[in-house]
Order: C-alpha cells, then structure tokens, then sequence
C-alpha cells in the first residue's frame, strides 16, 4: 500500500474536486459570457497537479504553463481571487492585468502560468538555481506539456539542470494533444520521458490519472533533487477532456475519445481506492464535494461582485 | 580620479557590486575561468567562485530566461550576452518574461536581472556581430536601456543597473573596450542614475545628440567646426535610452534652435527619431532649422573595412553635414 496516510489522501481528493470544480465553473461563466479572453482548462488532469504539489512544501516552487489553474489551486492558491483573476476584476491576484494566462500565487510559491509554451522549463530552472545559490533546500517544478517538449528552450532547460545538478522535477503533462494537434505530430517517441538518458537524468513514464502514482513518483524525484542529486523527468500520460481552448469544437478528436477517457475519470478512480484501500466511507466523500463546490460557488459570487479595475491604474507595476 | 580603461571599468563595477550584495551572480558563455573575450570578467571566477560566477551552455534563450526566474525569486542576475546582435536568440525572456511579468503578475514579482552586451561596429565583424539594437528595447515598457560610452559611465550606470529592481539592458561598445577615461578612485562607490543625458560640451550654435560611440566623433566634429568655422556646438550624450530624458535635450535645443542627433543604429523608428519627435512636440517653435538624423544607411554592416568606414557615422560626415547646412 502506499505511504500516504489518509489524512493526506483526503487532502489531495479534496484538492481534485476544488479544480474539478473550479474548471466546470470557469467553462459556464464562460459560455454565459462573463469571461473576457480565452481560457484553458485542465479537467481530467487534476491527478497530476494534485499529485505534484503534494509532494511540495510552501517553500518549494512550481512554474506552469497557459494551462494553469489547477497548478495554483493545488499549491495552495485562493480560489475566491483565481476566479476573481478571471473575470478581470481588481480584486485578482494579478488585478484583471494577466487574466487565466497569468494566473499566479507567489506567496505560496507559484511563480506563473505562462502565455509562451515551453519557458516554463528554463523559469524553473531559475527558481532551481536560486534554490542551489541561497542553500536555502527548495525544490523546483516546471510543469509543461509534450507540445513543449519540441521547444528548443526545453532542451536547453534541461541540459543546464542536468550540468548544474539543480533542485527541479520536470513534470511533463502529455495531455495527447499540443493544441489541436495529436501527440504523434509533435513527438517522435511513444514517451517523452525516453529523452532524459540523453540528459543523464532518471525519466519515467506513468499514468497521470492516477493520483498515487504521480505522488510517489513525485516523492522519489523531490527527495533526489532536495538531497543535491539533481533534476528529473516524469511523464504522465493525462487526458484533456476540453479543447485547447473553451469553445473549441475538437473536430480533430476521434469520436467517443473524450467519453472513453472520462470512464476513467481520476476522481472517480481516486474514490474507489479511497472506499477500497484507505478505508473512507462513501459519505466523507460527498461530504468534501458538497463543500468544494460551495466553496466554488462562493469565488464565482465573490468574482462577480468584484469591482473593475480603473484606468487609472493602466501603468502600474510597469516598473518597480 | 583614476584611470582607467572602458573593460577595466567594466570589471571593477562588477567586482563591487558581486562583494556588495551576496544576491548579485554573473551568468553567460565564457564568463568564468576564461575571462571573456574582452578579459571584462577576469578574475571573477577566482575571487567569487563557480557558484556565483557561472559558465553557460551556448543557450541565450534558455540562459536568460533562467536568469528571469532566478531574479523573480531572489537573485540579482547579471547576464551576459556576447554580441548584441544575439539579443535577437533571447527575446522572448527579455520582452515577454522579465519586462512583463511584473506588470502580468499584479505586482507580485520584483525581476531585478540586469543583461549586458557589446554592440556598435567599426571592428570589421561582419553582419552578424556589428549591430545597434537598443531602440528595438527601448519600445518595451518595463524594461530599461543604457548605452554608457567612457569608462566613468560604464562604472556608474553598470552599478546602477545591477542594483536596479527592474531589467536593465547594458548595451556597452566592443569599439571602446580599450578606450581610456578617467574614473572616481577605488574605493568610492561611485553609481549614475538611469535616465538622464548629459551635456559633454557646451556651444550656442547647434545641439548634436550622440549614442555611445558617436558621442566621440560628435565631440571630434565639434571642436574641427570650433576651429574651422566658428561653429559652437552643444554635444549631449543621452547615455539611456530608456527612460529617455529629452529634458536635457529640450534646453539645449531651446538656446541653439538647431539638433542634429547621431548614432550607429538604423534611422528608422530609432532613438534619433523619437527625439526628433518630442522636441517637435514640446519646443517646435524655437527651432530654426529642420533637425536630422546622421545614421547609417539602411542596409547590414559590411564585413569589408573600406566599406564598414563608409558605412558608419564618422566626425567627419557630422562637421561636413552641418557645416553644410550652416555655414
């Protein structure tokens, strides 16, 4: 059985529900037309957020990509401002100035969703090495997804990590498809993972919608890297229920792909291992549902009452 | 005041602010053990050690944009980038990351990374290795630009940039690596604030505006048409070129009513027209002449020494351009 206690896995459920949540809620405002812009969303991926961040500690750092809003919500970030973020109101964490593509919690060591695919990898690398250069026993992740894996700044990032022995997972989101195009046309390998050998780092392939696996092999990855040894790179094949973008129309997934994959929704195999092996009732787990999607409701109704932001502010934090 | 030489100065900066500020770590090809190719970091490696003063793959865009995320949690990066022609493998974490995040994140980062080159031509480098890129910067809001031409100025602005909370571009000129100049002594801690011009000479006759190198041979201009034709020229070097001060600029122009602005980037959309433009702005009325602009034109710089000789700005060409409009 696996190390983690219940405690723990309770924990990381209700963290699979509040993006679950939070990713449903986002995709009807949008639909009703109350967000500005263009969205992204992770649902059916919420296995390898959840699983990566609990391996993490506050202190800790995670870098993400225009896909970010279960990464901030799984290190701890404040539903009720995300959302709020969203809907471009003041009260955002980035005050309406970044929107979901920016979405970030500094404080709790979330250093950005990002808007150019693949710089989350060599962003992580500079949290890694801010890490090494202060001592100060930090770990860095570098979310990013296998359309990111042909940049050319992810070789770059990963061949620095490697020389530089830093403190940093490369945890690669392979979601079968780099925005509206198929794994294949991206990536000549079944595995992404299969590249680490050429930067003498440990790789590893596993399946990203299952929770405990991403969390131990997370586990193993973080303590190599807190104990000096260096970077990783782990793979989790994960699925994207949506589009690349909300609205979408995905004429290029294969009909009944989506339906197939949400027969193996990670939350819902999380819950039978839960009731199976940890022993929770039935009732705990509507229970922490009911309440992630109050909460939910609660950030939705706290964004929609939120004030605009003013023109008079247009060139703030432009510097420091 | 001490003397020293525009690399020399180059490394003392560097060398206060990495004993100043444990937060402070040089980054870029060739800038440990090595030296660099212009020796700007030698003995760096030796005193500071290869944690602090590190080798890089040859890997701009992942380099700097590692520095980006080192200065959002903490360091104060210094990076170089060898040629300034090679900005153009880094831009993205120049213009997308360290200038924006601040700005996307609410507030949240500071991304003090200071990025240093050398640029200008007039070495026979060829196409490639002999450009003037700093307008292409100056465009972006969040970042900041100097361009320092003796050694006093490296000193005082690479000081400044290195302990500025914002991305500071240092565009410094391999043509003026071995130039002298005479510098505060060792031991004063000697910083220029960013964003403000200088006057170098002063005149009544026409204001001339050079960017680094060209405010030498602006200077070398000035005195031949002191001597020759009575001609007294104000000689300003604007030293940054983001945030841009025209102040200086503006009241020069506002006692000789004549500008003439020089550099060795390409003229159009470049800093000389944007100075054009705001005195047009804020001072048309007291011009008594259409200002111009004294560029190269607008093709790559010629590997061929007769050819890059033509090519490039020189005193010359700026005592014949104004002497032929007014004398």
């Amino acid at each position: 059985m696996s190390k983690l206690t219940q405690q723990a896995a309770l924990g990381m459920h209700r963290a699979m529900c509040r993006i679950r949540y939070f990713e449903e809620a986002a995709a009807a405002k949008y639909k009703e037309g109350e967000l500005p812009g263009f969205i992204h969303l992770s649902i059916g991926q919420e296995a390898c957020a959840v699983g990566v961040c609990a391996t993490l500690t506050p202190e800790d750092y995670i870098t993400s990509t225009h896909r970010g809003h279960g990464h901030c919500l799984a290190k701890g970030g404040d539903a009720k401002r995300m959302m709020a973020e969203l809907f471009a109101k003041e009260a955002g964490y980035s005050q309406g100035r970044g929107g979901s593509m920016h979405i970030a919690d500094v404080a709790v060591g979330m250093l950005g969703a990002n808007g150019i695919v693949g710089q989350s990898m060599p962003l992580g690398v500079g949290a890694a090495l801010t890490a090494q250069v202060k001592g100060s026993g930090a770990v860095a992740v570098a979310f990013f997804g296998e359309g990111a894996s042909g940049a050319g700044v992810a070789h770059e990032a990963m061949n620095m990590a490697s020389l530089w022995r830093l403190p940093l997972v490369f945890f690669c989101e392979a979601n079968r498809y780099a925005e509206l195009t198929p794994y294949e046309t991206h990536v000549p390998l079944a595995n992404v993972a299969d590249r680490a050998p050429a930067y003498d780092m440990p790789g590893v392939t596993i399946d990203g919608g299952d929770v405990v696996a991403v969390f131990e092999t997370m586990e193993e990855a973080v303590a190599r890297a807190r104990a000096g040894h260096g970077p990783s790179l782990i793979e989790a094949k994960t699925y994207r229920w949506h589009g690349h973008y909300e609205g979408d129309p995905q004429k290029y997934k294969p009909e009944g792909e989506t339906e197939k994959e949400k027969a193996r929704d990670p939350i819902m195999r999380f819950e039978a291992l839960l009731r199976e092996s940890f022993g929770v009732a039935a009732a705990g787990l509507e229970a922490a549902h009911a309440e992630e999607k109050s909460a939910i409701e609660a950030a939705v109704a706290f964004a929609e009452q939120a004030v605009d932001p003013t023109p008079d502010g247009l060139t703030a934090n432009v510097y420091a | 005041m001490a003397k020293l030489k525009y690399y020399q100065a180059f490394n003392r900066a560097l060398r206060e602010e990495l004993a100043r500020d444990e937060n402070v770590i040089v980054m870029g090809e060739d800038v440990g053990e090595s030296g660099g190719i212009f020796a700007q970091t030698r003995g760096l490696h030796a005193e500071f050690g290869g944690v602090r003063v590190r080798d890089t793959p040859i890997a701009e865009n992942g380099f700097v944009s590692a520095a980006v995320g080192a200065a959002m949690t903490g360091l104060r990066p210094v990076v170089e980038i060898g040629f300034e022609d090679f900005l153009t493998c880094c831009m993205d974490p120049l213009v997308n990351q360290a200038a924006k995040l601040r700005f996307m994140l609410g507030g949240q980062v500071t991304v003090p990374l200071t990025v240093y080159t050398f640029g200008s031509g007039g070495v026979n480098a060829g196409p490639q290795h002999s450009q003037s890129l700093g307008a292409w910067f100056a465009q972006v809001p969040g970042l900041k630009v100097v361009t320092p031409s003796t050694p006093r100025d490296v000193l005082g602005l690479f000081k400044s940039a290195i302990r500025d909370d914002n991305p500071v571009l240092c565009l410094f000129a391999k043509r003026l690596i071995g130039a002298s100049g005479e510098v505060p002594e060792e031991g004063e801690d000697f910083t220029l604030p960013i964003g403000r011009s200088e006057v170098r000479r002063t005149g009544n006759d026409i204001t001339i505006v050079g960017v680094s190198t060209m405010v030498r041979a602006a200077l070398a201009a000035a005195e031949s048409l002191a001597e020759e034709n009575a001609i007294e020229a104000e000689v300003i070097d604007v030293m940054s070129l983001s945030p841009l001060d025209c102040d200086t600029i503006i009241a020069s122009v506002m006692r000789t009513g004549r500008l003439c602005i020089v550099h060795e980037a390409h003229g159009p959309c470049g800093i000389g027209a944007e100075i054009i433009a705001r005195v047009s702005e804020q001072a048309h009325d007291v011009l008594k002449a259409p200002p111009w602009r004294i560029t190269p034109p607008f093709a790559p710089s010629p590997f061929a020494p007769v050819l890059e000789k033509a090519y490039l700005p020189s005193a010359a060409r700026i005592g014949d351009e104004i002497r032929g409009r007014l004398a």
